[in-house]
């Protein structure tokens, strides 16, 4: 029964897949330096890798946000965001998938008389402002450093193509990694409290639960990046602005610096250490991202370039998107329960199934004082 | 293997600078011969343009199918294909007239000499300028308007160069049609010029297109 409902969370994962992979790779596809079924392959491979190596620091943010504890629930939010994400990126639109799930969660809390975590809301929701003004900021950076090394170093135009390329390869497997480890929580978030999977060894390697749901995650979204990404390729690499090599190569390091940033537990603890404010580990949107980091660039070249229709376009996508996931979650709760009969909440089952998925991550999180992440919502998901 | 290629096109794309470059050089040498009376240096000088011009033929079809056989540069490919093939016509513009030079023997008057080699002079300055240039293109987008200055000037230099000799010729005391094979030969020497010229006008916009 578990994988019937998980089907929809294949889909959302597919659905990512297929707008987000452009993400990665659009730029680098856009300006004909990478063929787009070399990036499909390394785009899945490291998606996975990154799901399965790093993929909770954000599902525990997103866990905190609603209480979505039964399977058939779980099932509708996850279909709602996968269809809105299916959606736009049939209209050729990079959406973000974290803003579909936290919709469609929100959705879900409102229909069932849930409370919703502002506290994880405000984070989430500031993210996507922060997130777009980071990457423009990181291009701008990378770009002028990038320009300065290039114009030092006086690389033959051949030999800066093949360092480019190679480069593209390199930080688009490194976005991929970072996508998979941010954006599996949106996929797979919902179904960890009722996920079947326990904790399992594999050739002397410990693999949890919550590992095992991000396997299947990180395929469904490199089945995604394979089968259905050239849609959204076609806008971000080529229709929003016209993007050079060098260019792309600094837009898709600079979104998945944001990515990893916000995903890496690693790091944030290195901050913790120094003694620095932590960084939220939240599952960030890398369509923000990326729009963000073009957007950074066209500023530095004075905004020429830019298109701004396109633009408003995708800027319209990002307010309909959560909008549009949480009215089709809402709405198809209800037919799951009153026509259906089915139970869309339940508290207790997902208590202890959460308990089993990760305990380690959970002790290590109050050590090093993170409130926001140990606090009971974890139990409330 | 990727490095592999952008290295051999590296290795071409020099070489077939290299080629234009002594091409404007011999192509020097054959009209300074030519004047001097040194018939048989002339003659050797000219096959040795014509097997350059050759050369530079075979190197520029070779780059640009490596280019579009290892998909190399897909922003810039189109550009540097148009540079190389614009460039041919400087060398090959010299050939041609280093050949009618052979086959026409023009009687060039003692009073010419001076201003023929001044125009040749300024005709190759230029078409060495912009092998500079063009290298410029490739590693150091900085320096190319420094050479695509002096590819400017020294078109100038031609076009006044040769239009004095034009009002010579046409002051001189003889048949009209000595004098206009003899501006025949001043135009098609001056062409050289002009076409290293419009080479460095492509240049100047892709070099443009590359810094924006």
């Amino acid at each position: 029964m578990f994988f019937i409902y998980l089907s929809s969370g294949l889909f959302l994962g597919w659905s990512l897949g297929a707008n987000d992979a452009a993400n990665v790779f659009g730029t680098a596809v856009g300006s004909k330096m990478l063929r787009l079924r070399t990036v499909a392959i390394i785009c899945g491979i490291f998606v996975i890798l990154g799901a399965v190596i790093s993929g909770a620091g954000p599902t525990q943010t997103l866990k905190e946000l609603g209480a979505v504890d039964a399977m058939a629930g779980s099932f509708m939010v996850a279909l709602s965001a996968a269809f809105t994400v299916w959606r736009m990126t049939k209209l050729k639109i990079p959406v973000s998938t974290s803003q579909a799930i936290v919709g469609a969660i929100i959705g879900w809390n409102l229909y069932t008389n849930s409370p919703t975590d502002l506290n994880s809301l405000t984070k989430i929701v500031l993210t996507w402002i922060v997130c777009p003004v980071l990457a423009a900021l990181l291009s701008m950076v990378i770009y002028l450093v990038v320009r300065l090394i290039v114009n030092k170093l006086k690389i033959h135009l051949l030999r800066l193509d093949t360092y480019n390329r190679v480069g593209l390869i390199i930080v688009g497997a490194f976005g991929s990694y970072s996508l998979g480890a941010n954006n599996i929580a949106n996929v797979m978030g919902v179904f960890i409290p009722v996920s079947p999977f326990k904790d399992t060894s594999l050739l002397g390697i410990n693999i949890s639960g919550a590992q095992q749901l991000f396997f299947i995650g990180g395929v469904a979204i490199a089945v995604g990046a394979y089968t259905y990404s050239h849609k959204v390729i076609d806008t971000v690499g080529k229709s929003l602005m016209k993007i050079s090599p060098v260019s792309a190569l600094v837009v898709v390091l600079s979104q998945a610096l944001v990515l990893f940033i916000f995903a890496s537990e690693r790091l944030r603890d290195l901050l913790v250490s120094y003694g620095l404010p932590p960084l939220p580990l939240v599952p960030v949107s890398s369509s923000q991202a990326i729009v963000g980091a073009i957007i950074g660039l066209g500023i530095l070249k004075g905004g020429r370039g830019l298109r701004y229709r396109v633009l408003g376009e995708i800027s319209l996508g990002w307010l309909i998107t959560p909008v549009m996931a949480g009215i089709i979650a809402f709405v198809s709760l209800f037919f799951l329960q009153n026509v259906f009969k089915m139970e869309i909440n339940s508290t207790k089952v997902s208590d202890v199934r959460y308990n089993n998925v990760n305990p380690g991550k959970l002790h290590r999180q109050t050590n090093i004082g993170q409130q926001t992440l140990v606090k009971p919502a974890i139990f409330t998901y | 293997m990727l490095f592999k290629q952008s290295k051999i096109l590296i290795n071409e794309i020099d070489e077939y600078l290299d080629t234009v470059s002594e091409g404007a050089l011999v192509f020097r040498q054959c009209i300074d011969e030519y004047l001097n009376g040194e018939k048989e240096k002339f003659e050797t000088h000219r096959v040795a343009l014509s097997n350059l011009e050759k050369k530079a033929d075979s190197l520029r079809r070779g780059i640009e199918n490596r280019l579009y056989t290892h998909s190399l540069m897909p922003e810039n490919r189109g550009d540097v294909l148009g540079i190389l093939e614009s460039i041919d016509n400087v060398i090959d513009t010299a050939k041609k007239t280093s050949t009618q030079f052979s086959i026409e023997l023009p009687e060039i008057p003692e009073e010419l000499r001076r201003e023929f080699i001044t125009l040749t002079m300024h005709v190759t300055q230029g078409a060495e300028s912009l092998v500079l240039a063009t290298r410029a293109f490739f590693r150091d987008l900085g320096a190319v308007k420094d050479h695509l200055h002096k590819v400017y000037f020294y078109e100038k230099e031609a076009d006044r160069a040769a239009e004095n000799l034009n009002r010579s010729i046409f002051k001189m005391g003889c048949d009209l049609c000595y004098k206009y094979q003899l501006r025949h030969f001043v135009i098609n020497v001056d062409k050289i010029a002009d076409r290293s010229e419009a080479v460095a006008d492509r240049i100047a916009i892709y070099t443009i297109k590359r810094t924006v």
